[in-house]
């Protein structure tokens, strides 16, 4: 033993730390995630993306060099039939064929992009979260009529489902005439069905799980423990599942508008309407295409990066 | 000349950011032809790695170093190619896990599992080797082996599945076999079956075995020799009846103390040990085992204890043992309180003069049993 | 086996009428009602009376569901109001290019993804890895018909590779039977017809493939990897197997149920690529016809089409249901 006292007094201080460490193990689930999601270089990278799009949506009217729906070009007459200009020294990425400053359009652009991408995944979310929890607490009352509306509710959510999600959004714009409400509601519906089954599944495992069970038997009444249990633990798949909506939602949106059943009034754009389009022009000015799409892909991909880390931080498999 | 010889073997998870865990640091023990040996210890302690690290078998990920030595018949097991090292897997060495219905592949029946050991080994083919796939399950005691041959896992019993992982197992009369937990998943009257099978197949065959476990009650009827671990390093090293009668590392004495016994009085109470396994110290920094230690002296706490060795083989890793019944304890050792929120010196507590009664020694259940 | 499929197939009936339920009503509420789903939106005041009457609209609404889906058991989808031509005709004779597209889309899907999601699990954290995940993210995030027209644009026009559109080339004289091209081709022995056909196929069927390919190769790598950490591979392993059949009989037969599971999932999301695909590489197909119906508001059509392919998806499930069952015996179908 040649150990100085002083030092020794410290080792054994460290013991009583070893032990009082036992106190604080209960880290909420939720700090857990966090500090796992910080670590990961995907979720950066896909927060960094997203906080660019966020600002850029809001003060995007007011960084942009011109209005966006100002035919600057016509009236300077430059644009002639088969020719649209490109970049010159005040216009970084030219004009489209109506000749607006097209970088005015794309930063203005992001904020009904946005707008889109989460009105109609809230839609989603909403009559998903309704029809998926109305399902699941049926199921989880079980009894005849509990499992019929049960089993009828989720009949219909397949059916949907079963439907490409084009045609279900096709048939829905049909109905509304082209619009961005129809856009939003259309692709909004498409995402039901995913939300149903998830938040349904969700509750349903919840329902079975140990923990239920502990509290059921506490005599702890039932919409309590779904409002305090049940619920809560349901919310992180939802999150996860809106995030990488968003994503799908933006994609969704541009690809009606392709079909002719966007926005029809462009004096506000949007990168779907733009990219839609730019489909006529694409032998004259085909970066008119391709800056709408890369805005979408990076903002899609920046969404589904964020989502796919939560998942996997939430993920109670990986979480050992 | 021992048949497997583990020496200083350590193994070292790295993770990026993080500080290396020793899961293993620094287990030596040897296991003879023939021998039960059994690795006994609490969840997290380090046996299974060991058992792993042996067979080669920890998933290879960076960050990961395995060290010291594992010779088996001449050959430094950790030191060979994958080739030769899976020439001795399942033939020389085999292995038997913990859950049986995982430890299962779901989608293939249960002939192939056996007969792709027959036929990697042993060069068995085609009818051959089905006949010789029902010879084991019929030796493993599976009635119908035939028609189990063609059943999936899940259409068998949990003791069944462990059966069948036994048969895989001893199918080409390895020399050695080491059980991971091999009934901890099982139902009680299941678990004293599969350990009646497991030494009557040592018995008759001549096969070493290792057998891993944390409870007591399985080493007490089956092992010749046990190691205790804690934190990754043997603790304590005994024949059964010695480490029975007289156990003199705190923990098994501790671990002897903390199994329920039919014969102990209406009032008398269990004596878990304080504490979890999480709670060590780093062996650099002394013994693992004080924190949670009723015996603990300041000379546990600075540098590790060295593995005493006493005159009749056995040995412990401790600076103040359980004394032997009889002996009076030296009369300078002072212990403190188990309390470690106490930091600091704690006034000495003298040893009380008569030795504390050595627990545990109710016969094991097993041990009761007819072979 | 056979009573399990009879089964399903009876399951069918609930689902088709309960679309026709909302078919029905669809239609119904279409702006300016049936007559103009009919008629388009050309009809005068008198044409639209007749249609009406004609149709029964007049009638009680039960009387006209059922005589809607009479129609439909009939197979009598209505006449398209774009060619005056019945829906079924119409799609009989572009279904074949569909059907070529889309197998085309899922071959390219199933034989790239699975090879390569199994790779980048054995590879994990390696560069192969890296790239497979980050070009599968790509994939699902890049809207299709802007990668039709990039493929278009370097393939087929700067590098001229492949046609950059339609089903095969209008100076072959090729004999039509199935309206199969390329099984038409190979069933009359005209290679050259067999080849082009193909030819055609292979940029389409790249840009449909991307979403299932993305999406095969996710889910491949994510269940090899945990395939890989499961108890019975340990078991495999010290059995002293070799490596080969490791992983072909316990790693990659368990990791195979998740990825068949998801082929069926996979249907729906063809079909709908397929009506932007077809339309970008003038495909003539199904996808096209109802791309242009869309922008016609030929309802019709776009009916028949929904109906088509809730049978189509059901009846894929039922093989992918019956083909997991192969794989994984603790679901057997009795």
């Amino acid at each position: 033993m040649t150990i100085a006292p002083g030092k020794k007094k410290q080792k054994i201080d460290r013991l009583a730390e070893l032990a009082a460490r036992d106190d604080e193990r209960g880290v909420s689930l939720w700090r857990e995630a966090f500090r796992r999601l910080r670590r990961n270089p995907a979720a950066i990278v896909g927060a960094a993306i997203l906080a660019v799009f966020v600002i850029v949506a809001v003060v995007g009217p007011f960084l942009a060099p011109y209005s966006p729906s100002d035919t600057i070009g016509i009236r300077e007459g430059l644009i002639r039939p088969g020719v649209i200009p490109g970049a010159d020294g005040d216009h970084w990425l030219g004009y489209d064929h109506q000749g607006r400053d097209e970088f005015s359009r794309l930063i203005v652009g992001a904020r009904q992009t946005l707008l889109v991408g989460v009105v109609s995944t809230l839609i989603g979310l909403a009559v998903g979260a309704l029809i998926g929890g109305v399902a699941g607490a049926a199921a989880g009352l079980g009894g005849r009529w509990g499992r019929w509306l049960d089993s009828t509710l989720m009949r219909f959510i397949d059916m949907m489902l079963a439907m490409p999600s084009l045609l279900l959004a096709v048939s829905i714009a049909a109905l509304l005439g082209a619009s961005l409400t129809t856009v939003m509601i259309a692709v909004g519906v498409v995402s039901v069905p995913v939300f149903a089954r998830l938040l349904r599944g969700s509750m349903i495992s919840q329902a079975n799980s140990d923990y239920v069970l502990a509290a059921t038997s506490l005599g702890v009444r039932k919409p309590k423990i779904a409002l305090t249990h049940v619920v809560p633990n349901s919310l992180a798949p939802v999150i996860v599942q809106a995030t990488l909506t968003l994503a799908t939602a933006i994609i969704e949106a541009a690809a009606l508008s392709f079909l002719g059943l966007g926005n029809p009034d462009t004096s506000v754009p949007e990168w779907g309407v733009m990219l839609a389009e730019a489909q006529q022009y694409l032998d004259i000015r085909p970066g008119l295409a391709v800056y709408p799409a890369l805005a979408i892909i990076v903002t899609a991909l920046g969404f589904t990066l964020l989502g796919e880390a939560m998942r996997e931080a939430l993920d109670p498999k990986l979480r050992k | 000349m021992a048949l497997l010889e583990v020496d200083d073997l350590s193994v070292t998870f790295t993770r990026r950011g993080q500080r290396p865990v020793r899961a293993v640091d620094g287990v030596s023990f040897s296991v003879d032809a023939g021998e039960v040996v059994g690795l006994v210890g609490e969840s997290g302690c380090g046996k299974s790695v060991t058992s792993l690290a042996i067979m080669g078998l920890l998933p290879r990920q960076p960050g990961l170093r395995i060290g010291g030595k594992a010779v088996f018949d001449g050959t430094d097991l950790l030191q060979l190619d994958d080739r030769s090292r899976r020439d001795i897997r399942g033939r020389d060495v085999a292995m038997v896990f913990q859950d049986p219905l995982s430890s299962l592949n779901p989608v293939i029946p249960i002939g192939l599992q056996v007969t792709e050991v027959l036929t990697r080994h042993r060069g068995m083919k085609g009818a051959e080797a089905g006949r010789e796939a029902a010879r084991l399950l019929d030796r493993v005691g599976i009635p119908d082996p035939k028609r189990r041959l063609k059943e999936y896992p899940h259409q068998l019993s949990g003791g069944m599945r462990q059966r069948a992982l036994i048969a895989m197992a001893v199918a080409c009369k390895p020399r050695l076999l080491i059980a991971d937990e091999p009934t901890t998943a099982l139902d009680v009257t299941i678990q004293a079956q599969i350990l009646e099978l497991l030494k009557e197949l040592v018995r008759d065959s001549g096969t070493a075995l290792v057998m891993i476990t944390h409870d007591l009650g399985v080493v007490a009827g089956l092992c010749d020799t046990i190691n205790v671990l804690y934190a990754g390093r043997v603790v304590e090293t005994a024949r059964r009846r010695p480490l029975f009668r007289q156990p003199r590392h705190p923990y098994t004495v501790g671990l002897l103390g903390s199994v329920p016994r039919l014969d102990a009085g209406r009032g008398e109470r269990l004596n878990p040990i304080p504490g979890s396994v999480r709670d060590v110290l780093p062996w650099p920094d002394g013994c693992a085992f004080a924190p949670r230690c009723s015996r603990r002296v300041d000379e546990c706490v600075g540098e590790p204890p060295e593995m005493v060795l006493t005159h009749d083989g056995r040995g412990y890793r401790c600076v103040n043992p359980a004394p032997l019944p009889g002996v009076t304890p030296a009369a300078d050792v002072r212990a403190t309180a188990p309390t470690a929120a106490e930091p600091g010196p704690v006034p000495a507590q003298a040893v009380p003069d008569d030795p504390p009664p050595a627990p545990g020694l109710g016969p094991a259940p097993h041990e009761e049993e007819q072979p | 086996m056979f009573r399990f499929i009879v089964r399903r197939l009876l399951q069918l009936i609930p689902t088709l009428f309960g679309l026709s339920l909302l078919l029905f009503i669809w239609l119904r509420r279409l702006p300016g009602g049936p007559e103009t789903a009919i008629l388009g939106e050309r009809g005068t005041p008198e044409m639209r009376a007749a249609i009406r009457r004609n149709m029964g609209l007049d009638e009680p609404i039960l009387v006209q569901y059922a005589r809607f889906v009479r129609r439909l058991i009939r197979l009598d989808l209505g006449t398209s109001t774009a060619t005056k031509r019945p829906v079924v005709t119409e799609f009989l004779e572009r279904f074949p290019g569909t059907v070529e597209l889309t197998v085309m889309a899922l071959v390219l899907a199933i034989g790239v993804g699975i090879p390569l999601g199994y790779l980048a699990a054995r590879r994990r954290g390696r560069l192969l890895d890296h790239l497979s995940v980050g070009g599968s993210l790509i994939g699902i995030c890049i809207p299709v018909f802007f990668l039709a027209y990039v493929f278009k644009a370097i393939f087929s026009e700067n590098l001229g590779w492949f046609p950059s559109s339609g089903r095969q080339d209008p100076t072959i004289d090729a004999t039509r039977i199935t309206n199969f091209f390329v099984f038409d081709g190979l069933l009359t022995r005209e290679w050259d017809a067999a080849a082009d056909a193909l030819w055609h196929l292979v940029l389409p069927g790249l840009t449909l493939a991307s979403i299932p390919l993305a999406i095969i190769v996710r889910i491949t790598r994510a269940s090899v990897l945990e395939v890989l950490n499961e108890d019975f591979v340990r078991t495999a392993e010290a059995k002293g197997l070799t490596e080969s059949t490791v992983r072909r009989r316990h790693v990659l037969r368990n990791a195979m149920l998740p990825v068949v599971t998801s082929i069926g999932l996979l249907t729906g999301g063809l079909l709908s690529g397929a009506v932007l695909t077809e339309t970008v590489f003038g495909f003539t197909g199904i996808g096209a016809f109802v791309a242009d119906a869309i922008s016609q508001r030929d309802y019709p059509v776009l009916m028949g089409f929904i109906l088509i392919i809730a049978v189509v998806y059901v009846l894929v499930n039922l093989l992918v249901d019956l083909s997991y069952s192969l794989i994984d015996p603790r679901v057997r179908v009795r």
